[in-house]
Parts: structure tokens; C-alpha cells; sequence
């Protein structure tokens, strides 16, 4: 008999982070779907491109740290960066944006730091800003219309032609997100006019809000929900971050003929991807209750504050690694107050 | 000429008002704390062993403290001394000089084989702490609770009759080692 | 009775794992009988270890003390059964350091012959000291995992006391001792709460239990409808089911809503909480005058044809229950005192059964599988959602794992109750218990050793004091011998010589006989020196040199007493 002598609890939940990450990834898979319903098989081919780009350079550095490869593998992480990432990305960016991003993410923003769990700053969101301030042309005319709004929809063969070899005819498909639209006409035209356009409400009017955009915005809600349904990461931030950009774009932008509106803020952009698997990253964000309202809040803001007066149409990716940056202080500042204490500890210990 | 000269006036001004700010700040803010020595000396482990050349542990955070001897000198706190140290001096930490012994991975407390102890004294002498019980002609014991394990008395015993043994520890003070990540990952089978 | 309406309050985290209970349940508890030999450890609570009474060979009768708590933190040790004390020696005992401690063994007789026993008569009328003293004698320690004595608990004032609560939502998974005790004795352990009450004089008292329990809830609720009317203020309140609710702070909050203030105990707001099985050992102790011997034991796991619970003398071999329960002992993966979130392995199967044993479970590979390999931990956050504490598990894990003390501290890491919560939803498979328990025992260790630093330094200081006032008080009599020696001179300069004389003239005498003695301590002290040394060199010892050293200095001292003497003599 050689028993074994381990420290309690002896009993322990099945799983393991891998289990976590492909429950994300799960989750993603509507989001995904309706993506590729509305804009083409682009963010198909982006996924993979991404995904075979981040695991043999995960590989490659695992191999490099002399670190047991396949275990960290299947960990799932650097997969779910690679989707997050070419999610981010326009659908029919160019392969090398997309090669160079994943790189950028995985490299960089993960494995310098130390690899998972150590990263201060989201990778995929790295990555995303990396090419979104080095490459601005690819990165603002590689969004496609939504295909009901084009003569006929994109086949694969198109899609791999765009974003591998020539971006010739690409002026055909591609055209501006509703809220880059939106923000630039707004300064010269009022809202009943900004809407005449057909990206709102489609050639039918069949959509309400932003063709397209609107059911990829819900399907990613449908998948968030999913995720805070299964436990995998817990409320505050998606809703207080939703909650702050909703207060902010009531308050300032009411007006809709001279601000974006919130049915756009919340259901034209990267709102509900950011919301639920982007700001939810646990790794970089804040990890205490009150910590993470604060963390959701303040991306809000930022989110509200860069769409508003910044020169992105959208603002995901900085408001994220801008709120990283806070979240170690946040941290410090936020800790629930332990059984049997009287108050909180706040801030760092006093030495004696 | 004149853009130099206004330049200059500038800056001395500047220069001055933020000396005064800083001069006032640190009047006001001074921060009313221990003497170095004292805390020197809280960071040592008091075995007041002289491993390291002072007489006693006290007078060896003086010398940190005037400059005059290494942080690196104190066998007994060993690793974890150093770096307290060089965190309350904010230099940086320094492996330990060799030349005053190596650091013991247990604690030890001195023994007196009492058949053989022939009462001369010579050890209770030598004893930085009192640990040590008896008189003249009288059977010599130690005090193990007190006995900081300094190994001063070794040296002056004529009969050699006293041990240093590692310490044993009660089931008490028994508890988990830190896992060893290491370990857990032995093998790579995903 | 009426049904009482009860406000819970819930406590924040905790989890639901398996609860593996039913396996455990399906028979009456049956007596295990008499080993061939108990082994007892005389630490068996938290405090002082008992002292032996007894010496090997000794004949033992069923009761019989055979080791007294003397501190007021101890208990006494019975003889669970008659037999003969066949060692007084080290042994392994249930303790998750593998370590031994000194343990006394019967070697059983199968007598099992109780001398007379004798309860106390009208014992709700007692006075309460006396009553004490009663649990005292009987050696009863809290029977729920920690083992405090409980005559301890019971001597808080009574007019400190508000609430009394008795423990009985065994929370952990497997276990069913408590369970089991209640279904078939109920009527004792409302006897034996009634005898806290008596001590303790609470307002209220709340039995806690959770709602798995339905047959043990009736059985409790049947006991006090018979018992009496319903003035005895005893109340079954029926919780939900989550793990620690049996942990004692999380009890309180969730019958109270008042948590135990930091460093404190219960008493401090006014609440004594007993375990279920300490109180059906105070009703023995008391009203039957039966000492504590024997315990409800659960025996299982998947390597167990008949999980069952026991009636289990006190120092019964693990061993000779898995036999008792027919276990198939070479299947054992994983043998586990106490349950599956917080009891310890012990890998030598002849550990005791001792008070606080409530559980023993021999698990297959299949039932609790490996420890996994650690992953990184993501900062998911699962951990300080499961936290019944409200601690950052995984800030505390940063630390511990850096040995950053300092940190931990900060972060109320001695708050942990090392429930296994964290570690049990952990996803990253970390064992986040193993390394607090790391980080507190440094953090104790690093205090013990700052007290006992700081204890040489005050004797190093102290020293260094006295060796100082010894220097000048030398110097001091130096000053003065000198000063009265020119004195004396001067004296003699200006004296008449004749009063000199006649001064001195007594003292001869006395001097003469002074050194005198000298010279035969000397001479004693010489021959002394010359046999050790002749017995040093007939030995070949290396230590004759030095006793030589030794004898040559004796000599001289021999000699310059001796030229003294002559001198005085001439």
C-alpha cells in the first residue's frame, strides 16, 4: 500500500483552464456565425490565419523556455487571443495585418511578460492596437458591407484573394462601419438625414438599428450571458461597463443630431464583444467586486469619451489597455472587507 | 544677450522657489522614525555570535550603519537578513561573504555532554546570552530555550565536551512545505 | 411546539460539492468492539498534553484515568476498555505533519469491565461548577474537528453568554457521524443541551443543521416535543445546504448575521457554540457518569464493501475498522481522517481513532483522483467568489508563493480558515491551501523567531550590563584598597609603632590557621587532579592534556600556599 500524503482539500471540481477557455470560445460561436452571415466568410479566414499563427508561435517560445509544450497547448489561451484578435481585426485586412498582430500579441503582450497569467495588458488587444496605429489604411477600408447591402455576397474564393493576394477590386465590398458614419456625418447633417443612408436600416428596412451590426452585437450578448450563466466570469464589468457608456451617452449625446446615439453605442460597434469577452479578460483586469465595477466603469467612460472627441470610430481596444493599466492600483484600492473585520484594507501595507 | 540673461533669471527663480518648497517639506514632513542603528539591529538575527568580526550584533549595525563593514557579514540571518537589509538601506543585496561562514540550514542549539564537564566556567564565559547554568567544579548545563546556537562556547571548552545538535522541532510547529511547481509538472503528457 | 419562523442570513461564498452522504447512512450505527490493542495519544485536544498516570504493565479497568490534564487548557485520558498498559512510547498519530508524539497502548483484556459509575442525581438543579467539573473529569474535547476542551468553554461566565448554538450541519461531504447520532440518540443530546443551558444559562439556543438531514431534523423535533413543553428555549433551525456552513464563524453568521470579530472568539458577541457529539458527551459525562471512551466514527469511500457508521472505542487502529467495514485495503489510494475538504492523509494505517476522528475515508485513485499538474493561475477570480472568508485567494497565492509575508499579513492571510473552497473550484488546479498554510507556519515560525531574537538580545544586553557593573565595582574595590593602603602608610608614618603591634597582635593566630586550610584544600585538590589524570591516561582519553594543564596549576597554587604558610610561621 503506498498511500498518498497531499495537503487538503482532497476532493476538487473537474476541469481545468483549458475546459475555461474553450467555454469561452464556445460561447463565441454565435457571435461568429452571425459575423459571417452578414459580412462573408472574411472573419472565417482571419480565425484560422490567426489561430495556426498564434500556436506555432506559442509552440515556437514554449520551445524556446524549454517549458513542456503540449501542456501549455492546450491550455487554449493562445487560441483564444487569436480569436479574439481576428474578430477585432476587419474581415478582409490583409494576411500580413493579421500575422503581425498575432505575433505582436503572443510575443510580446504574453510571453515577454512571462506568459499566461503574468501579462499586464490584454494581448489580443495589443495586437489590435499595434496594427491599428501602424497600418490606419488597411485597418479603416477592410470593413465589408453587409452583403444585403451588395450586388452579390462574397464567395471564399474572393476573400482569399482579398486578404492574400490583391486588394485591386477590394473597393467593391468594403465600405464604412455605421458608426464611422455616423460620427463623421453628424457634424454636417441631422439624424433623420444620417439615416436615409441604408447601412441603418437596410435596403428593405429590415433592421432598426445598424444592419447586421445589430444581430452581431446580440448574438456576442447571447454569448456573454451564456458565460455569466455558466459561472465563468461574474457581472460587474460587462454591466457597469455598459451601464456608464449608456448614463454618459444619455447625459452629453441626448441630442441626436449633433452626437451618436445609444442605440448605435451599444449595438453598432465592438460594444457587446468588448462588454463580455474582452473587458472580462480575468487576467488583466481588476479582481476584487468593487475593483472590477470600477475597471467596467472606467472603460465605459473611455469608450464613450474616444468614439466622442477621439479620432477612432470605435474605442474598444484603448479603453481596455488604457483601464489595464489602472487595474493593479484599482486593486489595491478595492479589497472587500474580510470576516470579523471592521473595515477594508486599503492600499499597501505599512511597514513597520 | 538679453533672452540668455532672462533665461537664467527664470530658472534661478524656479530653482529657488522649488528649494524652498522642498526645504520646507522636509521640515514639515519629517518623518520622526528609529535611529538606522536600532533598526539595523531589529533586522539581525541577535545570536550575538561575532561571526562577523564585531562583538556582537549591535555593534555590527553600527558598523552597516557608519559604512565601515558590508551588509553581507551575518551567517546566522543569512539570505533573508541580507535582503531585509539592503531593502531598509535601499542598496541592492549581495551574496553572503563566505570568509564569515555559510549559512546553516537548521538550527542548532549546543549540548553539554554533562559526565564529562569538568566545571571550569570557561563556556559560561564565553556565552553572549547567559545560556549557559553552573559554577566553578560545578557540572555546567545550557540552557536550550536561550541558546541562540552561536557556537561561541565550543571553542573554549578544554575537553571538547560540547555539541552543537540541530534543534528538534514539536509537531506544533510542523507545517506544508511550499508546493513545488516544479515537481507538479513532471511529465508533458498534456 | 410552535414552528418558529427563523431570519437566516447567508454567508458570502462557499461552494456545493458532491455530498457523497447517502453511501454511509443506509445502516444503524453498529460498535466496532475491542481491538486487540488502543493506542492514545495523550494530545488528543489542543492545550496542554496530558500527563501519564500510568507505568507499562500497569492493570487498567474500562473508565479508568490513565492520564490528567493538569493545565486547566487539557483533558484527562480514560482507559477506553480494561487491559494492561503494554507501552508508554512514541508512535504515529493522527496528525497531518505524518509525525509521531507520545502515545499510551493498552494491550486489551476483553473484559471490557466497567468499574461503578455513578451520574450526577438531579443534575439540572446542580450547581453549574459542579457540573464543570463533571465534563471535566470525563475528559471531553470538542468532537467536531478541533478539539478544544470543552470545560473550558463551558467556565465563560454565564453573563457573557446570550446565545448557545449547537453545531450540527456537518457540512463536509462523507461524512455522516453527526447525522447518524442524531437519528438514533436525539433524546440525549436535547438532555445534554439542556445541561449546557443549565451551565451556561443562555437566552436562546439554536440548534444548526442543514437541510440534508431530514430524518436527524425529525428525530430532533420528535425529542423535543416528548422532552417537555416547549420552555427549555431550544430551537432546530434548519439551513441550507452549503459547504462550510459547519465551519463555526459561518454557523454564527448564518443564525446570527454577526461575525466573530478579527483575533476574537465567539464568547466576545455573546456565543458559545458546541458540536452535536461534544454534547451528547457532556450528557454521558454528567447525567451517566460515563467518561469519554468511545465515539461515532463514519467509515468510507469506494474501497468499502459496508460504508457504515461506528461506535469506536478511543485508539482504535485505523486498520482494524477498514477491516471491521470490509475494506479492501489494497485498492486504498488515498486514506483521509476527517472529510474529503479538510481532514488530512495519513499513509500508516495503524494511526488511533482519537476525539476528534469523525470520519474516515479510503478512497479509491477513481474517487479522488491525483492532484493535477498547477497550472497558471488567470486571476479568474473563481477563488474569491468561493471565499467564505471574503479573502483574495489569489493575491494571497502571489504572495505566499513569493514568500512575500509581509503582504500576506496585509491581506488578512490569518483569516483564512483553510476551508478548501479556493482550491476546490481553482480551474488552474493550484493548491491554493497547501501554500497558505505554507505562508501562516512561516509567518508564525519568522514571530517565534523575532521573540526569541529579541530574547537575546535583552540577555546579550543584559550581560553585557552586568559584566560592566562587575568591571567597575572591581575598579571600585581596587580604588579603595589602594586609598586604604596609603592610608595605612600614612598612618604608620605618623603612628606610635607599639599600637601596630598590639593590632595586629590578635590576628596571627586566625591567619595562621586560614592558611593552613589553604594548604590542605590544595593538597586535596592536587591528589584529586593527579588521579583523574593517572585515569585519563590509563583510558587513553585526549583529554589529558588538559588535565594535566589542570594538575600543574594545582601544584603551583600547592606551592605558593605552602611558601605562605612558611612565611607566616617564621
Amino acid at each position: 500500500m503506498n498511500l498518498l500524503n497531499i495537503s487538503s482539500p482532497h476532493a476538487t471540481r473537474p476541469g481545468n483552464t483549458g475546459t475555461v477557455m474553450l467555454t469561452v470560445l464556445a460561447a463565441l460561436i454565435p457571435g461568429i456565425a452571425v459575423l459571417s452571415y452578414f459580412f462573408g466568410p472574411g472573419h472565417l479566414i482571419q480565425i484560422c490565419l490567426a489561430s495556426a499563427t498564434a500556436l506555432l508561435c506559442e509552440a515556437a517560445i514554449l520551445y524556446v523556455r524549454k517549458k513542456p509544450i503540449l501542456f501549455y497547448l492546450t491550455d487554449y489561451s493562445a487560441l483564444l487571443t487569436a480569436v479574439l484578435l481576428a474578430i477585432s481585426l476587419p474581415p478582409y485586412a490583409p494576411y500580413w495585418v493579421t500575422i503581425v498582430a498575432t505575433l505582436f500579441a503572443i510575443i510580446i503582450a504574453k510571453h515577454l511578460y512571462g506568459g499566461l497569467g503574468q501579462n499586464p495588458f490584454n494581448p489580443a488587444m495589443i495586437g489590435f492596437a499595434l496594427v491599428l496605429v501602424s497600418f490606419p489604411v488597411e485597418m479603416t477600408t477592410s470593413w465589408s458591407a453587409p452583403s444585403a447591402l451588395l450586388n452579390s455576397s462574397i464567395s471564399i474564393q474572393d476573400a482569399l484573394r482579398y486578404i492574400f493576394l490583391s486588394r485591386e477590386t477590394i473597393d467593391a465590398i468594403t465600405m464604412a462601419t455605421p458608426l464611422d458614419l455616423y460620427k463623421h456625418q453628424v457634424e454636417i447633417a441631422t439624424a433623420t438625414e444620417i439615416y436615409q443612408d441604408p447601412i441603418f436600416h437596410g435596403p428593405n428596412s429590415d433592421a432598426s438599428i445598424a444592419l447586421g451590426w445589430q444581430w452581431v452585437n446580440f448574438a456576442f450578448l447571447l454569448g456573454g450571458a451564456f458565460l455569466l450563466w455558466k459561472k465563468i466570469f461574474t457581472w460587474h464589468v460587462p454591466v457597469s461597463l455598459l451601464i456608464s457608456l449608456s448614463l454618459l451617452s444619455l447625459f452629453i449625446g441626448w441630442d441626436s443630431d449633433s452626437y451618436v446615439p445609444l442605440s448605435l453605442h451599444l449595438f453598432a460597434g465592438a460594444t457587446m464583444l468588448g462588454a463580455f469577452f474582452i473587458a472580462t479578460d480575468p487576467v488583466t483586469a481588476s479582481t476584487t467586486p468593487l475593483g472590477k465595477l470600477i475597471y467596467g466603469a472606467g472603460i465605459g467612460i473611455l469608450i464613450y469619451v474616444i468614439r466622442t472627441w477621439g479620432a477612432y470610430p470605435d474605442a474598444v481596444a484603448f479603453a481596455v489597455l488604457l483601464m489595464n493599466f489602472c487595474a493593479p492600483l484599482i486593486d489595491q484600492y478595492s479589497q472587500p472587507r474580510t470576516y470579523g473585520h471592521k473595515k477594508a484594507v486599503r492600499g499597501l501595507a505599512k511597514k513597520d | 544677450m538679453l533672452l540668455i540673461l532672462i533665461s537664467i533669471v527664470a530658472l534661478v527663480i524656479l530653482a529657488l522657489i522649488f528649494g524652498a518648497v522642498l526645504g520646507f517639506a522636509a521640515v514639515r514632513f519629517k518623518v520622526e522614525g528609529n535611529p538606522i542603528v536600532d533598526q539595523l539591529d531589529a533586522l539581525l538575527p541577535q545570536t550575538q555570535c561575532g561571526q562577523c568580526s564585531h562583538p556582537g550584533c549591535r555593534p555590527y549595525a553600527q558598523a552597516i550603519a557608519d559604512g565601515l563593514d558590508g551588509i553581507n557579514k551575518c551567517p546566522p540571518g543569512g539570505e533573508s537578513t541580507i535582503a531585509a537589509i539592503a531593502d531598509l538601506l535601499g542598496v541592492d543585496p549581495e551574496p553572503l561573504d563566505a570568509e564569515h561562514g555559510e549559512e546553516k540550514d537548521v538550527k542548532l542549539v549546543a549540548v553539554i555532554r554533562e559526565d564529562e564537564c569538568i566545571g571550569c566556567t570557561k563556556c559560561i564565559q564565553a556565552c553572549p546570552v547567559d545560556a549557559i547554568l553552573g559554577a566553578a567544579k560545578q557540572m555546567h548545563t545550557v540552557i536550550s530555550d536561550e541558546c541562540t546556537g552561536c557556537d561561541l562556547c565550543v571553542e573554549p571548552c578544554p575537553v571538547d565536551c560540547i555539541d552543537m545538535l540541530p534543534v528538534t522541532k514539536p509537531m506544533q510547529s510542523w507545517h506544508w512545505p511550499k508546493p513545488v511547481a516544479a515537481q507538479l509538472i513532471i511529465t508533458d503528457k498534456g | 411546539m410552535n414552528m418558529h419562523h427563523y431570519t437566516l442570513h447567508d454567508f458570502k461564498g462557499g461552494i456545493h460539492p458532491e455530498q457523497n452522504k447517502s453511501q454511509s447512512t443506509g445502516q444503524d450505527i453498529s460498535t466496532a468492539g475491542i481491538p486487540k490493542i488502543l493506542i492514545l495519544p495523550i494530545s488528543q485536544h489542543i492545550g496542554a498534553p496530558a500527563v501519564p498516570l500510568v507505568k507499562v504493565g500497569d492493570v487498567v479497568l474500562k473508565g479508568q484515568v490513565i492520564a490528567q490534564g493538569e493545565d486547566f487548557v487539557s483533558c484527562n485520558l480514560h482507559a477506553p476498555t480494561s487491559g494492561v498498559i503494554s507501552a508508554i512510547s512514541e508512535a504515529p498519530v493522527p496528525n497531518q505533519s505524518g509525525m509521531q508524539d507520545t502515545c499510551i497502548q493498552i494491550t486489551t483484556d476483553g473484559n471490557d469491565s466497567w468499574p461503578p459509575i455513578k451520574g450526577l442525581d438531579n443534575y439540572l438543579d446542580a450547581e453549574p461548577q459542579a457540573l464543570i467539573e463533571a465534563i471535566s473529569q470525563a475528559g471531553i474535547s470538542g468532537m467536531g474537528g478541533a478539539g478544544f476542551p470543552t470545560h473550558v468553554k463551558a467556565s465563560i461566565p454565564a453573563s457573557k453568554i446570550d446565545t448557545l448554538i449547537i453545531n450540527a450541519a456537518e457540512c463536509e461531504p462523507y461524512i455522516t457521524s453527526d447525522d447518524a447520532l442524531m437519528r438514533e440518540n436525539a433524546a440525549d443530546i436535547i438532555k445534554g443541551i439542556e445541561i449546557l443551558q443549565a451551565i451556561l444559562k443562555p437566552q436562546q439556543c439554536y440548534i444548526g443543521i442543514e437541510d440534508n438531514k431530514p430524518e436527524a431534523i425529525k428525530a430532533l423535533q420528535d425529542a423535543l416535543k416528548e422532552n417537555k413543553d416547549d420552555t427549555h428555549g431550544i430551537h432546530v433551525v434548519v439551513i441550507p445546504t452549503k459547504y462550510p456552513s459547519g465551519g463555526e464563524k459561518q454557523l454564527i453568521q448564518i443564525l446570527t448575521g454577526l461575525e466573530v470579530p478579527v483575533a476574537g472568539l465567539p464568547a466576545d458577541i455573546g456565543i458559545v457554540c458546541q458540536n452535536i457529539g461534544t454534547v451528547r458527551a457532556i450528557f454521558q459525562a454528567v447525567a451517566l457518569g460515563r467518561p469519554l471512551i468511545s465515539r461515532i466514527t463514519t467509515i468510507t469511500g469506494d474501497t468499502v464493501a459496508h460504508p457504515q457508521n461506528f461506535e469506536v472505542l478511543l485508539g482504535t487502529p485505523v486498520q482494524y475498522l477498514l477491516e471491521q467495514a470490509g475494506c479492501d485495503q489494497n485498492k486504498i489510494q488515498r486514506l483521509i481522517m476527517g472529510g474529503p475538504m479538510m481532514g488530512f492523509t495519513i499513509t500508516d494505517n495503524q494511526i488511533p481513532v482519537t476525539k476528534t476522528s469523525n470520519c474516515i475515508i479510503a478512497a479509491t485513485h477513481n474517487e479522488l483522483a491525483d492532484p493535477a499538474m498547477e497550472q497558471a493561475c488567470i486571476r479568474c477570480g473563481m477563488c474569491t467568489q468561493a471565499c467564505p472568508a471574503q479573502l483574495l485567494p489569489q493575491q494571497l497565492l502571489w504572495f505566499a508563493k513569493s514568500s512575500n509575508l509581509d503582504q500576506a499579513q496585509a491581506h488578512n492571510i490569518s483569516d483564512c480558515i483553510e476551508c478548501g473552497a479556493c482550491s476546490y473550484v481553482c480551474p488552474s488546479n493550484i493548491p491554493l491551501v497547501q501554500y497558505y498554510r505554507f505562508a501562516k507556519g512561516e509567518i508564525k515560525q519568522a514571530k517565534a523567531d523575532k521573540q526569541s531574537s529579541e530574547q537575546a538580545k535583552l540577555r546579550f544586553d543584559t550581560r553585557n550590563a552586568r559584566l560592566e557593573r562587575e568591571e567597575a565595582e572591581k575598579a571600585e574595590k581596587r580604588k579603595a584598597r589602594a586609598e586604604a593602603a596609603a592610608k595605612k602608610q600614612a598612618a604608620k608614618k605618623d603612628a606610635p609603632p607599639t599600637e601596630d603591634a598590639t593590632a595586629a597582635a590578635s590576628d596571627p593566630a586566625a591567619e595562621l590557621k586560614g592558611l593552613k586550610q589553604k594548604v590542605l584544600a590544595s593538597q586535596t585538590r592536587v591528589d584529586k587532579a593527579r588521579e583523574r589524570l593517572s585515569m585519563a591516561q590509563e583510558q587513553n582519553l585526549d583529554t589529558a592534556g588538559a588535565l594535566q594543564l589542570g594538575l600543574d596549576k594545582q601544584i603551583e597554587k600547592l606551592a605558593i600556599a605552602q611558601k605562605n604558610l612558611e612565611q607566616a610561621n617564621s
